[in-house]
This record gives C-alpha cells, sequence and structure tokens, in this order.
C-alpha cells in the first residue's frame, strides 16, 4: 500500500518520445483489488502508460508507486518488479520457438529460480484452470488465437504478479475466440488480482471496472464508474469516442 | 584430345596419385573443423558485442564493426601471408614453423567476419516484441538473448551458415601458399614428378564430394523451413 493507500499511483507521469509528448500530466490511482479501464482512440497513449508502469518505458516526469514502492526513482531492480506485475499484449508475443510449457516455466525457472519441477507442476495446474493442461507439449502456431492469448495469460501469471497489465487483449482475435479469453479475465477479476486494462469491449470495460479513465491525446480527460463514463459522460469527447465505437458495433 | 585426357585423367595417374592427395587433404578437413569451430563461438560473442544496447558500449560496438569492416575486406590471401609475417616475429608461440596455427588463424580471422554478418542479421530479423516479451516476465538483457532470441537468431541462420562452412571449406586449398603441406601441395608435388595433372583433378573431386553432402543438406533445411512456414500461413 502506497502513503494514499492505492496499490498503483501515478503522479503526474509526462512520457516524450522525442518532442513528442504522449503522455501529459497523467494522475491515476487503483486500489488494491480493483479493476481499471482504459479506453481511448488508438494512439491516445494506452499502451504507453501500460508500459511506464512495467518500466518498459522510462517516463520524463513525475513519479509511480506500486506496492508501496517508488518504482520509477533509482536503486530499482526491474526485472524484480516485472516479476511482481504481468502484462499482456494485444499479440500474444508467446516465444514459437517453445512448448507452451515451456513459455510458462521460463520465467518462474530463470528469473524467479525456482527447479524445473516445481515451476512444471504450477505451470500444469494454471494450464489446467484454462483447460489447456493437454497443449503442453504443443508449439504456440498450434494453437487458435484465443488459445494462445490464454497461454499468455497464464505464462504472465506464473511468476505471482500482484498486478495485471493487459492491453487490449482481445483486438488481435477472431469475434469468436474474444469471449474465452474475456472469461479467463473475468475470473481474475473475481479472484482479485489488481488489473488496469486497456480495452475497446465497453460492456466488458463495464461489467469488470471500478473505474473507467478515458484517455485523449495523452491526457485522462474524463475518469469515473463505468455508470458515469459509458453511460452519461459529461465531456464532449467522450461522448464523441463512444459514439464512434458505437457505430463499430462494439458497445 | 588424347593429350587433354591424358594430362587430366589418366587412370593409372588416378590410382597413382590418390594415397597422397588423401594424406594432404586429412590435413585440409583437420584447418577446416578446427577453424570453423573457433569461427562459430567468436562470430556469434562478435554479434552479440555489435548489438550491445547504450551509450557505454559503443566503443565495443565501434571495435566490432572495425573489425568486420577490416577482415571483410582484405583478400584471404593477404590474410595468410600477414599472419605469417606475423608469426615469424615469435610472438605467443608462433613462429614461420607453427604451420597449422598460422592457417587456422588467418581462416578465423577473414571467416569470423563474414559470420558475425550473418549471425547479426539472424539476431535483427527476431522481432523486438519478443525481446520485449522476455524482459516483461522479469528475465534480465542475458537471460532475454540467451533463451529467447540467440535460440530463434540461430535457427534461421543455419542456411547461411552453412554456406559460409563450404566457402571455408574450399578456402583451406590456398593455406598452401604459407607452407601447409595439404591437397594442393601434394598435387603440386605429383604434378612436378611425373608431369601429369591428374592429381589435380583428384583433388578437386576430394572438395566436391565434401562440399555435395552439405549443399544438399542446405537446401534440405530451406525447404523444410519453406514447407513449415506455408503450413503456418493457413
Ligand atoms: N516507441 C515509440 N516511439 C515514438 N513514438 C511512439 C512510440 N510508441 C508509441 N508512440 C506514439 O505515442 C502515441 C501513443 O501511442 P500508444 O501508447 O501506442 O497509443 P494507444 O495504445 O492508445 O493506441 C502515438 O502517437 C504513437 O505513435
Ligand atoms: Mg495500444
Amino acid at each position: 500500500m502506497s502513503a494514499n493507500g492505492h496499490f498503483v499511483s501515478l503522479q503526474s507521469v509526462t512520457k516524450r518520445f522525442g518532442d513528442l509528448e504522449v503522455l501529459h500530466d497523467i494522475n491515476l490511482d487503483v486500489a488494491e483489488h480493483n479493476v481499471v479501464c482504459l479506453i481511448g482512440a488508438s494512439g491516445s497513449g494506452k499502451s504507453t502508460l501500460l508500459r511506464c508502469i512495467n518500466l518498459l518505458e522510462q517516463i520524463d516526469g513525475g513519479s509511480i508507486v506500486v506496492d508501496g514502492q517508488t518504482i520509477t526513482g533509482t536503486k530499482v531492480d526491474v526485472n524484480q518488479l516485472r516479476q511482481k506485475i504481468g502484462i499482456v499484449f494485444q499479440a500474444y508475443n508467446l516465444f514459437p520457438h517453445m512448448t507452451v510449457l515451456q513459455n510458462v516455466t521460463l520465467a518462474p525457472r530463470k528469473a524467479l529460480g525456482i527447479s524445473r519441477a516445481k515451476a512444471e507442476s504450477h505451470a500444469r495446474a494454471l494450464l489446467r484452470q484454462i483447460g489447456l493442461e493437454e497443449k503442453a507439449h504443443e508449439f504456440p502456431d498450434r494453437l487458435s488465437g484465443g488459445q494462445q492469448q490464454r497461454v499468455a495469460i497464464v505464462r504472465a501469471l506464473a511468476t505471482g504478479p500482484k498486478l495485471m497489465l493487459l492491453d487490449e487483449i482481445t483486438s488481435a482475435l477472431d469475434p469468436q475466440l474474444i469471449g474465452e479469453v474475456l472469461e479467463l479475465v473475468r475470473e481474475l477479476a473475481k479472484s482479485g488480482m489488481t488489473m488496469i486494462i486497456a480495452t475497446h469491449e465497453m460492456s466488458f470495460a463495464r461489467e469488470v471496472a471500478n473505474k473507467v479513465c478515458f484517455l485523449d491525446a495523452g491526457v485522462i480527460h474524463e475518469e469515473g464508474t463505468p455508470e458515469e463514463i459509458l453511460s452519461a459522460p459529461r465531456e464532449e469527447r467522450t461522448r464523441q469516442f463512444l459514439a464512434r465505437v458505437l457505430e463499430g458495433g462494439r458497445l | 584430345m588424347g593429350q587433354f585426357l591424358h594430362t587430366f585423367f589418366s587412370p593409372l595417374d588416378f590410382l597413382r596419385a590418390t594415397p597422397q592427395i588423401w594424406n594432404g587433404f586429412q590435413v585440409n578437413l583437420e584447418v577446416m573443423v578446427v577453424a570453423e569451430a573457433f569461427v562459430l563461438v567468436l562470430a556469434l560473442l562478435l554479434a552479440i558485442v555489435r548489438g550491445l544496447p547504450g551509450r557505454a558500449a559503443a566503443p565495443l560496438r565501434g571495435a566490432a564493426i572495425l573489425y568486420t569492416d577490416i577482415f571483410r575486406g582484405t583478400p584471404l590471401v593477404l590474410v595468410l601471408y600477414i599472419v605469417l609475417g606475423f608469426a615469424t616475429l615469435n610472438y605467443v608461440g608462433l613462429s614461420a614453423e607453427t604451420l597449422f596455427t598460422n592457417a587456422v588463424i588467418a581462416l578465423t580471422l577473414v571467416y569470423t567476419a563474414y559470420v558475425t554478418e550473418v549471425y547479426r542479421a539472424g539476431i535483427e530479423s527476431v522481432h523486438p516484441s519478443q525481446r520485449m516479451a522476455a524482459r516483461s516476465l522479469g528475465l534480465s538483457y542475458w537471460q532475454s538473448l540467451r533463451y529467447v532470441v540467440l535460440p530463434q537468431a540461430i535457427r534461421r541462420v543455419v542456411p547461411p551458415l552453412l554456406n559460409d562452412f563450404i566457402g571455408l571449406q574450399k578456402d583451406t586449398a590456398l593455406i598452401s601458399i604459407i607452407g601447409v603441406t595439404e591437397s594442393v601441395t601434394q598435387a603440386n608435388i605429383y604434378s612436378s614428378n611425373y608431369f601429369n595433372y591428374a592429381g589435380h583433378t583428384v583433388a578437386a573431386v576430394f572438395f566436391i564430394f565434401l562440399t555435395i553432402p552439405l549443399a544438399r543438406f542446405t537446401d534440405h533445411i530451406i525447404r523444410q523451413r519453406e514447407r513449415r512456414e506455408r503450413a503456418q500461413a493457413f
């Protein structure tokens, strides 16, 4: 817990790529066991925000506190931190030269130093929970997109993270495969996992989020409960964005 | 025509030359295997150095680039003579008599430069998102390289590596110029003794027979990969 009682706290975070300011004065708090959904047009900075929390990108101003630790300060062990913060990407990014089981056990074995036998039995248990234990020895290219993405989620969970960052994890999936992935995220939310989720699935956000943030050009333009943001947005920009998504047939 | 056939394809000379050419060819094989082993390891290290991130590693990257520029640009014949010249200074246990070592050093210097580029292309062909995914799981830079990037990179460069291997194999014929007694030397000895070039034909046949299986194996790997990639596309 950080000083203000939040599990994740971003204070005045700024991020630039060269001259382009991609995140501008971002303030965001996430309570433990809560789910925050980030919505916003493509290019609004959702991915960059998530990557900053995982330290895959360095911020240019402000600070980020996770679980009481200022992760943007000096003397932070990034590798140790990343074991506590799982991230899942739109493109799954499974390791194609490794089997499902090897994908899931790599970080526990090499980063955490857990024995192979232990890591494998834990991985099998996780795979069993998502109904993919019989795929343990398959290579990723033998799995459907939905299965690959679920393996990617399990891979991120295998190091025992306390925070999960999901970056548009259903955007690359065929519509009929989205459900199985969202179901897994739903269960994660029920189990009390703290999550920050960038998504275009508005009905899903409405269902699982404790808070929804609308990002526009690197600024959190509006935030509130799912009801407030998705049903009765105060800001004109938010309304326009939601109308566009609605036209896209996704609400 | 009869003259030509006799000079290069006389059956009697084939029989008479083969044992001594074979003796020489074994030296080619030994040099090839030892040099190739060094090349595979050193080139991988250089390729890794060239890919090191950050400003602090800039001098190292620069040195690696300079190395490949120099030894890709210098003809092997010159490198052989330069190594011989260096050996005559009697540093680090070398001398004009350490023939085998001199030959291995020259071939290793040159082929390491080629193979570094092959490895580097392989490493760069692995999508950055793979490294990012590895790092996001808490693996260190070296662990990501070791377990995620290099295995994929090396798999992809096996065919060009084998091609360079074939080149190295053939270039072992040049080491006769710094005094190594190998198959070409033996063929020259034979031709000056018997005024017949059948020995050179025999040496050529040995090289060809060594190259063919490697070339076929390379083709096989490339075809296999294409099949797999086509299968993935569906
Ligand atoms: N590595 C990068 N270098 C330069 N610009 C980048 C980089 N990554 C993202 N951007 C830019 O930052 C902005 C926000 O991108 P992103 O965070 O990916 O948005 P979103 O995920 O909401 O689509 C975009 O304008 C994008 O072009
Ligand atoms: Mg994005």
